[in-house]
């Protein structure tokens, strides 16, 4: 992350990402496929990091080699051709995005990092309560604990979406797209921009 | 240079405006204020404690003792446009790179030597 300052003075955390170019890989209709969709392409790599299957199903549209391939839903009103190159351009400050991404994992968290919990009281005589869970339940009844108590377990490395942000910076020179605040996943991690769901504004693309 | 320098530097103020400053060095800083429509420029006065962060984050912070000896600290945005300009008033000689030892100090106590070249 880092910040961006405007020309009033204000000063906005953003986060950089890089966005684009990308490529439209294939795309599904729903007479073929029943739903809607384009799969776009991005990051260009070598071709010997790609198996066959993979080279041939680039080579068929004539996109250079990707290592990322996702799908996106599409409306009706929008139309791709096979090998469109999609830029940051499609994105203009001031619009609101939704990033999607993969979580940072945490491994195997306790439950006050995973859920939140307050843990014990630290003091009061009290001794290996610090983090605790407390009680999991009542007593004969129900006799058993509830489905979905909130438990340590796998925490992490989910699909998160941060909804509604502001796109602050875009640079098409660069392919580069400023966003305001942070986003899911690690530095380095592949994000997919859409368009937010939450408000109306008409534009896609990745 | 990585992505976020790259998109870093072209917020950045040009060198030549970039005030040459360092820590003990008394200041004038004329700051841009917006008064609803009205624009005006205050300047603050008094001694840098304090550099940090880089790039776009680079800030200083200026501590002056206003009046009842109450000592006011402030901290400035290096790269801002609200940071009009920055006037060395006096440099001093000093052996830290924060002088957060000041705020313990008063009087004649928390005067710096003038740095002599």
């Amino acid at each position: 992350m880092t910040q961006v300052i405007k020309e009033n003075g204000e000063v906005v955390p953003v986060t950089v990402l890089e966005a684009g170019p990308c490529y439209v890989t294939q795309i599904r209709t729903e007479d073929r496929d029943g739903y809607r969709a384009v799969q776009l392409g991005f990051e260009e790599i070598k071709a010997h990091r790609l198996t066959k299957g993979e080279l041939g199903h680039l080579k068929k549209v004539r996109v250079p080699e990707l290592r990322h391939l996702r799908e996106l839903h599409t409306r009706k009103d929008e139309a791709f051709e096979l090998g469109q190159k999609i830029l940051v351009d499609v994105f203009s400050p001031g619009e609101r995005v939704d990033v999607e991404g993969r979580s940072k994992g945490r491994g195997f968290a306790g439950v006050v990092k995973r859920y939140g919990f307050a843990g014990g009281p630290h003091t009061h005589g009290q001794s290996d309560r610090e983090r605790a869970p407390g009680s999991i339940g009542a007593c004969a009844t129900p006799g058993r604990v509830w489905k979905g108590k909130q438990m340590p377990g796998r925490m992490g490395g989910h699909r998160v979406t941060s909804q509604n942000i502001e796109v602050v910076v875009v640079d098409p020179e660069r392919n580069l797209l400023a966003v305001r605040g942070s986003v899911p996943g690690p530095n380095g991690g592949l994000v997919v921009i859409k368009e937010a769901r939450k408000q109306k504004v008409a534009k896609g693309g990745k | 240079m990585n992505l976020v320098q790259s998109l870093e530097r072209q917020m950045l103020k040009p060198e030549t405006k970039v005030p040459e400053i360092h820590p003990g060095d008394i200041v004038r800083v004329f700051v841009r204020i917006v008064e609803g429509q009205r624009e005006r420029v205050q300047p603050f006065q008094g001694t840098i404690i304090r550099i940090r962060g880089g790039s776009v984050n680079e800030t200083f912070t200026v501590r002056r003792i206003a009046s009842h000896g109450i000592g006011v600290e402030r901290t400035f945005l290096l790269h801002s446009p609200r940071v009009e300009r920055v006037e060395i008033v006096r440099r001093s000689k000093v052996r830290r790179a924060k002088l957060h030892y000041l705020r313990d100090l008063r009087g004649k106590a928390a005067r710096l030597k003038e740095l002599r070249k």
